[in-house]
């Protein structure tokens, strides 16, 4: 028979493919099984470059790779970690940073100024395009390391190179020591060098000045308790193992491997299963079985998640403050945070987070709390608009609480609530730059360090980087500065609480809700906290028996 | 047959030119702003986007963008991703294990609808046959995105039978839930046509001849009954790879494997266009491959056809 021959080939060939398919995951189980390491779920990190790293996942496996210049005590106050002593000097504008003597990178490294320096600049320097390249902005030069495209995005002319490329205000001045001058005084400098951003390089790092080296990020090296085993897996694994001879506190496990999930709920499964030690985040399908699934390894510690609707001051029909505080009071904050988030976020009734210090509870006083009767009078007094609109990005799961507020606000106002669909937060965005009429805004905020300036810089002030509503107040302004000059962090609390009993008289934004962590681990591990940046304590988890 | 083979490269070729431009145009098309989607939520600072929108030519037209990509990729150079990493590579890693998957699932779905459905047209309207009919259209009714997570649940954690999620370098038994999850797609078509053409062949002429020729039951079942009842279901299967890789994209999600689809769903959603057009660029030669190979096999299967 003719035909036979290319038959049996293809069967022939099914079967080789298929031996081949067998074979190859081959010896790759797990041999962590027993030994004294953790595994934590993580998403895939978009970056390993401390400048570049500006989710939660790139900075927690940063986290245990890098050991910070300052941490954060219980009070959220900062505590000197990698840094001998952090001083300013009597306007805080000049701040002397000494390092902890001893210390070396994981490849042998010793950690000096210059690795600092050199990784600041780095990240400062605009033409890297560095994601938390906005951290360094407060640092005397900053403006001169960046280019401005001369005809505008879209016009023909390449940007020119930016004026400088080291900043002007980190100076050495010996090998432990460095300086850092703002270009304003600033009382919070210190909090705000808790952030990843803040890392130092080793000279591994670098290809020649200025540029790293091909390939450094995927093994990336640093002076923290944990060196990366092998490469970063990518959408796979990150596998990091104890540093030998660490200086500083060491960790009680001997290692961790940071495992990478693409689906929360499908690292859920794994939680349960046991195949994950930790998982940071449980998803909120998975919620209502976690205490039965997990019992009492099922916790919740508070996050600096903010979740608020703003009002865009381009739209007449909200100028009214009294509309903005009936649509406020309309809502009814605990139902929401009951039913659609099952616990896992908490009422919001001020402009910033509890995890900052000077915060105040009820800030917004009256206007955050479920009152229909009075908001219906307030709405029919001020003759708000018929129908008003709460735009989101549908790909962040927003459509259930944005339509349970919108049914809240239709009930008690009498009046017509939509949610307005938009594809991607980069969509609404667009469509607020172009003053089109969106109604509400929906917004989140997650800190870059504790401080109340964090919330009250950003989110509020005239020239803040996420004030998409365009809410301007002088007064609200130069209390926000007035607070970041003074002298002692006391005194600049009280000025920033002043700026933010401004914002409950006018209410520019809805507060709606405060994260929290919810999380679980297996029954390999104990002492497990997880902090206001959503990181695992890794000093602290330990393997059981 | 080896000048019908030539023609049919040749013609690939254009198919993967016209394909490719195709998707680059819809990439393009639907690109807004890919740096912003880049960062999510967070506000993007000038300095950063100027640098980024150099990198990636972002600011120059579509065909610009096009010449840009078609000239990397003569040179071997499949581009960078939006992430900074770059294509190749990202599809070095991604493109074994998502083969190894639909390999077992091809596998799974033909062994299972080739028995089975010989065994129904053999038991027709027997109790067999009714009942996978209702099994098979039961799970042609339920979408993956049910049965993934479903299965995962069931098998995975309630019973503990395997293991819920997969990594990369998965084993053959990492692999099989998903693998069983993705064959559910096509196990019902599949089964169904092997019924039907072994039903209808088993009245065939030539099946008598060979009963009464003394052939033993056996034989004439599995080698002459089989032979020309497979025609239609290699076509099938053929059709079905491109399924199975769609499917790949919740598969690929719920348990966790970081593959074509995963990376292909990221990708768009990051309007990583480069990426995009790579991902798929490989799916193209892939389906052109299986076709001709689909289309061989009929040769081999049917003698009557003739290629020239």
């Amino acid at each position: 028979m003719p035909g036979k021959a290319p038959w049996k080939m293809a069967a022939g060939a099914t079967a080789i493919a298929l031996l081949a398919a067998g074979c190859g995951g081959g010896g790759s189980e797990d041999s962590a099984a027993t030994s004294n390491t953790v595994v934590i779920g993580i998403g895939e990190p978009q970056h390993l470059i401390p400048t570049n790293a500006t989710e939660s996942n790139g900075s927690e496996v940063l986290s245990s790779l890098f050991y910070p210049l300052v941490d954060f005590d219980a009070e959220n106050k900062p505590v000197v970690v990698a840094a001998e002593s952090i001083t300013p000097d009597s306007k805080n504008t000049v701040w002397t940073v000494k390092l902890k003597p001893g210390f070396t990178f994981s490849n042998g490294e010793p950690v000096t100024s210059e690795n600092y320096i050199n990784a600041w600049n780095y990240g400062a320097y605009g033409p890297n395009g560095q994601g938390a390249s906005y951290f360094f902005e407060k640092i005397k030069g900053y403006a001169d390391l960046q280019s401005k495209d001369p005809d505008g995005e879209e016009g023909p002319k390449k940007a020119p190179d930016p004026k400088a490329k080291t900043l002007e205000g980190l100076k050495k001045v010996d090998d432990a020591t460095f300086t850092i001058t703002l270009s304003a005084p600033f009382a919070g400098w210190e909090s705000v060098m808790g952030y990843t951003a803040f890392y130092p390089l080793p000279k591994a790092a670098w290809k020649s000045e200025g540029v790293i080296a091909e390939g450094f990020e995927d093994a990336i090296i640093g002076n923290g308790p944990f060196k990366i085993k092998g490469k970063w897996e990518h959408d796979s694994q990150i596998v990091v193992e104890k540093v030998a001879d660490f200086k500083g506190e060491a960790p009680k496990v001997d290692g961790v491997t940071w495992k990478i999930y693409q689906d929360q709920q499908a690292e859920y499964a794994d939680l349960v299963a046991g195949n994950v030690d930790v998982q940071t985040q449980i998803p909120i399908e998975s919620l209502g079985k976690a205490s039965a699934d997990l019992g009492d390894r099922f916790k919740k510690s508070p996050n600096s998640t903010f979740q608020f609707v703003g009002f865009p001051t381009f739209q007449k029909e909200y100028q009214d403050v009294r509309v903005r505080k009936a649509i406020s009071m309309a809502i009814n904050r605990q139902e929401i945070t009951d039913q659609i988030f099952l616990g896992s976020q908490s009422p919001a009734t001020s402009f910033v987070s509890p995890v900052v210090a000077g915060y105040r509870p009820d800030t917004c006083g009256a206007n955050c709390v479920y009152n229909p009767s009075e908001a219906k009078k307030l709405y029919t007094e001020a003759n708000g608009p018929k129908e008003i609109k709460i735009t989101y990005n549908v790909d962040g799961n927003h459509k259930a609480w944005v339509d349970a507020t919108c049914n809240q606000i239709k009930a008690a106002l009498g009046i017509n609530c939509v949610g307005g669909e938009e594809p991607k937060f980069a969509d609404l965005l667009s469509k607020v730059e172009k003053k089109q009429p969106v109604g509400l805004i929906r917004l989140g905020w997650i800190m870059d360090y504790p401080l109340m300036e964090n919330y009250l810089g950003p989110l509020y002030s005239t020239d803040g980087s996420s004030n998409y509503y365009g809410y301007s107040n002088p007064t609200f302004d130069n209390l926000v500065k007035e607070g970041s000059a003074a002298a002692t962090e006391d005194e600049a609390i009280k000025k920033w609480q002043a700026a933010e009993d401004i914002l409950a008289q006018e209410m520019p934004v809805i507060p709606l809700r405060n994260g929290q962590n919810v999380y679980g681990y297996s029954t390999k591990v104990n002492n497990v906290t997880v902090d206001l940046f959503q990181k695992v304590n890794l000093y602290k988890i330990e393997v059981v028996g | 047959m080896f000048r019908y083979i030539v023609r049919r490269l040749l013609q690939m070729v254009l198919t993967f030119f016209g394909a490719t431009f195709m998707l680059f145009a819809l990439v393009f098309a639907n690109q807004k702003d890919p740096i912003q989607a880049l960062v999510g939520e967070r506000p993007v600072s000038e300095s950063q986007r100027i640098a980024l929108t150099e990198r990636y030519h972002l600011d120059e037209g579509f065909f610009m963008q096009y010449w840009y990509y078609m000239k990397g990729l003569f040179t071997g150079d499949f581009g960078t991703s939006m992430t900074g990493r770059k294509n190749w590579e990202m599809m070095a890693d991604a493109w074994p294990v998502t083969l190894r998957l639909a390999l077992i699932a091809i596998v799974i779905a033909a062994t299972f609808s080739v028995t089975m459905g010989v065994y129904s047209a053999l038991k027709r309207g027997g109790v067999f046959d009714n009942v996978s009919l209702f099994i098979t259209l039961v799970l042609l009714a339920m979408p993956i995105v049910v049965i993934a997570p479903l299965f995962q649940l069931i098998f995975g954690i309630e019973l503990g039978w395997f293991p819920p999620t997969a990594t990369r370098d998965a084993t053959v038994w990492q692999l099989l839930l998903p693998a069983i999850v993705l064959a559910c797609i096509v196990i019902a078509p599949e089964m169904r046509v092997t019924r039907t053409a072994v039903v209808e062949n088993l009245r065939a002429d030539y099946v008598r001849t060979a009963r009464a020729k003394g052939l033993t039951r056996t034989r004439v079942i599995w080698v002459h009954v089989l032979r020309n009842s497979l025609i239609p279901v290699v076509t099938l299967i053929g059709v079905d790879l491109g399924g199975l890789m769609a499917g790949a994209i919740v598969t690929e999600h719920v348990f966790n494997i970081p593959g074509v689809g995963f990376n292909l769903a990221r990708a768009i959603k990051t309007e990583d266009g480069p990426l995009v057009v790579g991902f798929v660029s490989i799916l193209v030669i892939l389906f052109l491959f299986i076709n001709l190979l689909v289309d061989l096999l009929y040769a081999a299967l049917d003698p009557r056809i003739r290629y020239e």
